[in-house]
């Protein structure tokens, strides 16, 4: 294995601006390489990855890319990945990095080898390890288009539930989509967190855009108002539409909290609560003469 | 699968308990828990484990640290050799307020974990597995 | 004498749990409430728990039993300091801490138990959990 590894290394050494110009030029031919052009930044990737190419093919013991040694490869491997993912390429895109290197490299390994055995044998020792480098690449670009998924998911149940101070000591927590368990999760450290930073002891859940209501979804509200409860705050419960009054009343369901159709009613319930009220200002009298 | 850390320690007294619950914090911090997470496997470790020390006469616990792919979880093992229980059903109701004796805080502690399995039968002591994934 | 210092606030009591609770101390922490209502002529009886981490059914039964106590003896209990990470795990648990009322921290528990005094309603069954 050795013997004939170092032939790809002598290739390399001898050839390497011809190989990297070949492979480049193949790279913008190629259908799928989108917006791969010839940029500084390709180029850059390209020629690092020609020299870890000779470094790991000089050096290691294996033909394996995922032992130790082959490490300073796959790290480069997965930061054109990670690279491409942010800028929008697609799996096919990046791994042409990859698979773009075989047209040149073939072409060179023909005009070398002699033999058609030799020959064939060369060809598929470069096949093979440029398959599981490319392979590679699209395993990468898979896992950091998972965790950026992940990421987004994550950001956007935090973005859906704010909480907003309404007044002194009465929060307002209007609630947009379904109530799910994992969302639960996430509104309940919301609100709860509100309530310790500003120390309200009036919370209003809205629901108006929370599209249904049954069983579980009213465990779910049952179980964010027992935990304000917990941290000294009452709730008050707004924004529930008809056919919502509806279902919670066929079902059975007790939500044993003090509910509003609107927000409004329950920030005026809300201010009485908090020994307030708001009153009309009296009409300025009229000047004399006018 | 595989088992990140793995660390064993008696049940047996009030005290164990608390080294219990200090042991389940260490390993769910380890695991990168948040702190919900991690309250809701330390709270159920102590149901579990003061269940082991009242009525199954003190036994062990046993505290993993799994990984899955990208996924990490804690997995606890309580094994005693108490006199077990006889109607494992009846033992996972609902229970607390009325003052039972068994089975308070099993039905609590599944609530807080992702798996939950109990082993048990009379005269053959208990094993209940729990964990909860991040 | 319980190892958790019990501390007088006008007609009110102030308990902080600072350690893991186990059974000898709980028992004492009960006991040693119990006189001090008596002996103080305490209204009301504010429990602290804003060090604790976990609160599981072994501390929730005694908070329960000290609101239960303090009830007879004409006296009301809040508890104070929940944290969030706790709350959320007792919803979860499905522990309910009957006739225990809760207040964010110590002056609004003070506060609470001064307006519940005044306005006569310590009977009130429908608040608390």
């Amino acid at each position: 294995m050795a013997e004939n590894e170092s032939l790809l290394l002598t290739l390399i050494d001898r050839h390497q601006s011809a190989l990297l110009d070949g492979w480049l030029d193949c790279m913008t031919r190629s259908p799928r390489s989108g917006a791969l052009r010839r940029d500084g930044e390709t180029r850059e990737q390209a020629k690092r990855f020609l020299e870890q190419l000779r470094r790991s093919v000089q050096y290691q013991q294996s033909a394996d890319i995922y032992a130790q040694d082959w490490a300073p490869m796959r790290e480069l491997l997965e930061e054109v990945s990670r690279a491409r993912v942010t800028q929008g390429f697609t799996p096919t895109e990046t791994a042409t990095f990859v698979f773009s290197l075989k047209e040149p490299l073939f072409q060179l390994l023909r005009r070398e080898v002699d033999s058609a055995d030799r020959l064939a044998d060369e060809i598929w020792i470069a096949t093979r390890l440029l398959d599981a480098l490319g392979l590679y690449t699209i395993e990468c670009f898979a896992k950091t288009r998972e965790e950026l998924i992940g990421r987004q998911q994550q950001e956007l149940l935090e973005l859906s539930t704010p909480v907003v101070e309404l007044w002194e000591g009465i929060l307002a927590l209007p609630l947009i989509g379904t109530l799910d368990s994992a969302r639960t999760q996430i509104v309940m450290e919301s609100l709860l967190e509100s309530i310790v930073e500003s120390g309200a002891e009036i919370a209003i859940i809205d629901i108006t855009g929370v599209p249904t209501v049954d069983t579980l979804v009213a465990q779910h509200l049952i179980k964010t108002i027992s935990a304000a409860r917990l941290m000294g705050a009452d709730c008050i419960l707004s924004g529930i539409r008809p056919q919502i009054a509806q279902t919670i009343v066929h079902l059975g369901l007790e939500l044993n909290v003090v509910s509003k159709a609107t927000m409004a009613d329950a920030l005026a319930l809300a201010l009485r609560r908090s020994g307030r009220s708001i009153e009309n200002r009296a009409a300025p009298k009229p000047r004399q003469g006018e | 699968m595989n088992v990140e850390a793995d660390e064993s320690m008696p049940v047996r007294s009030s005290d164990d308990v608390v080294r219990a619950r200090q042991a389940v914090r260490a390993k769910a911090v380890a695991a990168g828990f948040s702190l919900v997470d991690q309250t809701k496997i330390i709270t159920a470790a102590s149901e579990i484990a003061r269940n082991t020390v009242d009525y199954g006469g003190g036994g062990t616990l046993r505290i993993e640290v799994l990984r899955n792919g990208q996924r990490r979880g804690v997995r606890l093992t309580f094994k005693d050799q108490g006199p077990g229980i006889a109607d494992i059903s009846l033992a996972m109701k609902d229970g607390f307020t009325s003052g039972n004796g068994l089975g308070l805080g099993l039905s609590g502690a599944k609530r807080l974990v992702n798996e939950f399995e109990i082993t048990s039968a009379p005269g053959q002591g208990t094993e209940i597995v729990l964990a909860r994934w991040r | 004498m319980s190892e958790i210092p019990i501390l007088r606030i006008g007609d009110c009591l102030l308990v902080s749990i600072q350690v893991d609770m186990h059974d000898r101390l709980a028992m004492a922490l009960q006991d040693d409430l119990t006189q001090r209502i008596v002996q103080d002529r305490a209204r009301g009886v504010m429990i602290d728990i804003s060090a604790l981490e976990i609160v599981d059914s072994f501390i929730g039964r005694m908070l329960n039993n000290i609101a239960a106590m303090s009830r007879v003896l004409d006296a009301v209990t809040v508890v104070v300091g929940m944290r969030p990470a706790v709350a959320i795990t007792l919803v979860e648990l499905g522990l309910t801490l009957t006739g225990v009322r809760t207040a964010l921290n110590v002056d609004k528990g003070l506060a609470m138990i001064r307006n519940i005094i005044d306005r006569g309603e310590q009977y009130d069954e429908r608040r608390g959990g």
